[in-house]
């Protein structure tokens, strides 16, 4: 099989586009939050995964300390560990490619490996996915930062406003049922009591404690909160409905 | 300021490579066990509803209903009617944006 007649390239590239595309979102949010565009990029380059960068930044625009926005980027990044673990089993890679493929390993490229059948094509998929975000994610970062910067006053336009909506959207694809809905009201509620009463980028902490112990004790579905942002099994379809032209037209594509 | 937030951006980047790179160096069976997953997945979703919540309505060590809120709903709403990610953000700055200008 030619990469081109690979479905997992073609789901990967797609979800690289679109995942990387947002990364003009955080870029404008990061500088807006008070990062320069080079702590911005820093982010985007070494810390690379998305959900962690958006909290780190998120907590900085909030007034919370810098030990803060380290607690909350750090605990929200605990489930690539897990998402570790499925790629090490899955795809069996060694040495310097492992090495590689952990800076890659986020939601999006775990979901489009997990989506494939054989292992080539799994491979295929988390590599196409990773690195392609990865480059993407970059480029739309530097520049979303440097629009950012030419903003000026990110309140005329609405940035933290646009922070409150990133935050949700990351959110809202992980309430899939009632359990995660009500964990998510919980720990807003408990955001929102404690904000008056412990310094700025503690609330988060708290509400990941209230989070955690709420794990522990939960007897739901164990792959509740882990589903991606973009859910590669949206883009299945358009690549088989190409995958079918191509066999129509002789596979001359 | 600027020094010890760099100290903290590359502090959090090493430990966000860490927690990836675990994943593929520990035996499975330590990691493979429910509460783990779970506990892993209930952090992201109670992180990411308290992000929500501290950004619609902290002003600092306050709390503050202003065109924020504005934001979150117009945000809910692109959502359950599938607006993209990137669509779903400027949506949420056109509102918080289109609120204070009414407002004044």
């Amino acid at each position: 099989m030619t990469l081109r007649q690979s479905p997992a390239f073609r789901i990967g590239l797609s979800i690289a586009v679109a995942t990387g595309l947002y990364g003009v979102s955080f870029g404008a949010l990061s500088v807006a939050a008070g990062l320069t565009v080079a702590q911005t990029i820093a982010l985007s380059l070494l810390m690379f995964t998305g959900g962690s960068q958006f909290a780190f930044v998120g907590v900085i625009g909030g007034g919370g300390t810098g030990s803060a926005a380290f607690g909350a980027a750090a605990l929200l990044g605990v489930r690539n560990a897990v998402y570790g673990m499925q790629m090490n089993r899955m795809l069996k890679l060694d040495g310097w490619r492992k090495a590689m493929a952990a800076q890659v390993t986020i939601d999006e490229s775990t979901a489009t490996a997990a989506g494939q059948k054989d292992l080539d094509e799994q491979r295929r998929g988390f590599w196409t996915a990773g690195v392609g975000i990865f480059i993407l994610w970059n480029v739309f970062t530097a520049i979303g930062a440097v629009l950012g910067d030419a903003l000026g006053d990110p309140r005329k336009w609405g940035l933290d406003g646009a922070a409150v909506a990133a935050f949700l959207a990351l959110l809202w694809p992980r309430l899939s049922a009632r359990e995660p809905v009500a964990l998510a009201v919980a720990c807003a509620l408990v955001t929102v009591l404690v904000i008056p009463v412990v310094p700025p980028g503690v609330p988060i902490l708290i509400a990941a404690f209230v989070a955690a112990v709420w794990g522990w004790f939960s007897r739901g579905p164990e792959r509740e909160g882990l589903e991606p942002d973009i859910d590669p099994a949206k883009y299945e379809d358009a690549a088989h409905d190409r995958e079918r032209s191509v066999e129509e037209s002789g596979g001359q594509a | 300021m600027s020094w010890s937030l760099w100290t903290w951006i590359l502090l959090a980047s090493v430990v966000a490579y860490a927690t990836k790179a675990v994943g593929y160096l520990v035996p499975p069976r330590w990691l493979e066990n429910e509460h783990m997953t779970r506990i892993a997945g209930t952090l992201t979703i109670g992180l990411l509803a308290s992000l929500t919540a501290m950004n619609a309505f902290s002003a600092g060590q306050a709390l503050a209903f202003d065109a924020r809120f504005g934001a979150l709903m117009a945000a809910a709403v692109a959502l359950l009617l599938r607006v993209s990610f990137l669509g779903v953000v400027i949506i949420g700055a056109a509102a918080a944006a289109g609120f204070r200008l009414v407002a004044g």
